[in-house]
């Protein structure tokens, strides 16, 4: 079970360069909208074609543009679960998923049938059309009518954006537990690291139509690489940064202060980040400390945030965020002095 | 009361319905993809019959299917058929005047048509016969049922080329709005009005019938339970 893609397109001023692969556990394709994550499914199955590149799926070429092979998307054995689901609103529960099988004959398509329907809890639903089911209900006769098409891979494009936030929490270990009894290729289209994280134990980051090589989920979150892997990661305090002048330290020219940093320094790195909820208020006599004055408290649900300006911050630079408990007796203008830990400072390019 | 208007308006009516429907769904299907510039083009040429006068029709046809014109003669000569002054040339004239009708609202429901659902349909293995017959065929049917139902009534009613290209010739090629305006010149005003009477309750039969077919097919609004 493995899914090679490495295609180019250009559409208009976007350019896609996708190369990653997929084996049996579900990889992550992570990335803000507008990406091109969704194309580049797409060309996986076959709904797009790619200007360039090869697709090869469990040995089988689906497209290879040296070589002049684009099967067409009825032979390319992939399951794509649209955003919308596109239900043929026309049919019904039954008819859709029978619509996925018409290859088998009447008796064993209606035994097809009748086990998706139990697989997926559709049972009472067989009769009726996709405008009168819940939006999970939906996604479900979608998986159903991808798993009677009998797919060697299933794309996966924002499985939740269409539904509410409550169910999707309520959903997503469903949709977990059809891909394990699926058992092939899975790609999970997402731009919600707490989804990837939960659902994919690797993750290739999309950003501007490129990918970076694919990750271990663990090793993006403790070690992003790039500013964009970081904020997807959900690092918020991203800073220019530049090699300080002593070996094991990096200046932040925005906010004017140098600090110590553990991670060795490689080339190509810009900027230097870190997270909310690493910066603290100092210790006396601590070292990498940044004096601050409070902007304004954020408060969220569950937490807050403050906003800190340090003192010798130039005009422009960000603000560097800080998480604090939600009913931190904060007042702006105060003084606040935070420790940066060198171990927590993350180099990025 | 001599029928023959009748069952002459409504051969001719039903037998343009029929080309008109599989052409106009043919022409609204591959504009709708076409590129700008062919569509806006092929466009304005499908559209002008509907905006030009029955007359200016009738004219342009007689200059095509006229006896000595171009294919008016050379489908003499061949077939030694005249296409002008027979029951079935006012077909040419109700294809003409009522195909911008279908091939617009057709084309307007191609277009509101949600393309995932014929990528989906692919993906699933499903053929694009099968796509196009059992999945955009059924989704887009309120416009292309509108949209035959209304070149029905426009073919029906037909008047200006049909006069010209079929004439009035009675129990040959007279129709109901022929026959109403033969009876009318000719002051037999009674049977004039017998025929408008026909005429207007067979037209609100059709546009009655299309407002039951629209009622049965309103989604109906139950959510399901979760």
């Amino acid at each position: 079970m493995a899914l090679e893609v490495r295609v180019e397109k250009t559409c208009g001023d976007f350019h896609l360069k996708a190369e990653f692969q997929a084996e049996g556990e579900p990889l992550a394709l992570l990335g803000p909208s507008g990406c091109g994550k969704s194309l580049t499914l797409k060309c996986i199955a076959g709904i797009e074609r790619p200007d360039r590149g090869r697709i090869v799926l469990d040995g089988r070429v689906l497209f290879d543009s040296e070589r002049r092979i684009d099967l067409p998307p009825q032979k390319r054995q992939v399951g794509y679960l649209f955003q919308q689901y596109a239900l043929f609103p026309h049919m019904t529960v039954a008819e859709n998923i029978a619509a996925g099988c018409r290859r088998l004959d009447r008796s064993q398509r209606k035994k097809r049938v009748a086990a998706l329907v139990a697989m997926l809890h559709l049972e009472g639903l067989e009769g009726l059309r996709p405008r009168q089911l819940s939006g999970g209900q939906q996604q479900r006769t979608a998986l159903a009518r991808i798993l009677a098409s009998e797919p060697r891979a299933i794309l996966l494009d924002e499985p939740f954006s269409a539904l509410d936030s409550h169910l999707k929490w309520q959903l997503e270990p469903e949709l977990r537990d059809v891909l394990e009894a699926f058992g092939g290729v899975t790609l999970w289209v997402t731009h919600d690291r707490g989804e990837a994280c939960r659902n994919c134990p690797r993750v290739c980051v999309m950003e501007a139509g490129r990918t970076a090589p694919v990750r271990d989920m663990g090793s993006l979150l403790a070690d992003p690489q790039t500013v964009g892997a970081a904020r997807l990661s959900g690092c918020r305090n991203c800073v220019k940064a530049e090699r300080g002048e002593t070996a094991g330290f990096v200046r932040l020219p925005e906010w004017g202060v140098t600090l110590r940093c553990a991670a060795p320094w490689r080339d190509g790195v810009t900027a230097l980040g870190i997270r909310e909820e690493r910066v603290r208020p100092a210790r006396p006599d601590e070292e990498n400390t940044v004096e601050c004055a409070l902007t304004r408290l954020v408060e969220d649900v569950s937490a807050a945030t403050a906003l800190l300006r340090p003192l010798t911050a130039g005009l422009g630079a960000p603000l560097l965020r800080m998480a604090v408990e939600k009913d931190a007796a904060l007042k702006p203008g105060e003084r606040i002095t935070v420790a940066l830990s060198a171990e927590d400072l993350l180099l990025l390019e | 009361m001599d029928w023959f208007p009748l069952y002459n308006s409504l051969r001719i009516a039903a037998i343009s319905t029929v080309v008109i429907f599989f052409a106009g769904i043919f022409a609204a299907y591959y504009i709708a993809k076409a590129p700008r510039m062919v569509k806006g083009v092929l466009d304005v040429v499908l559209t002008l019959p509907l905006v030009l006068p029955p007359t200016v029709m009738g004219y342009l046809l007689l200059r095509l299917l006229g006896p000595n014109r171009l294919i008016g003669s050379w489908v003499l000569e061949t077939f030694g058929v005249k296409m002008v002054m027979t029951w079935w040339s006012a077909i040419f004239a109700t294809v003409a005047v009522a195909f911008p009708l279908m091939y617009r609202t057709a084309r307007g429901a191609f277009e509101a048509f949600d393309d995932t659902l014929a990528q989906a349909g692919r993906t699933l293995g499903l053929s694009n016969t099968y796509i196009f017959w059992r999945i955009r065929m059924p989704v887009c049917r309120q416009g292309i049922l509108a949209g035959t139902v209304l070149s029905f009534a426009r073919a029906l009613g037909e008047y200006g080329a049909t006069s010209m290209i079929a004439g009035y010739t009675p129990g040959r090629t007279a129709t109901i709005s022929t026959t109403v305006y033969q009876l009318w010149r000719t002051g037999d005003d009674a049977l004039a009005f017998r025929w408008v009477l026909v005429n207007v309750a067979i037209s609100a039969v059709v546009l009655l019938a299309v407002n039951m077919l629209e009622r049965r097919e309103k989604p109906s609004a139950r959510k399901g339970v979760r």
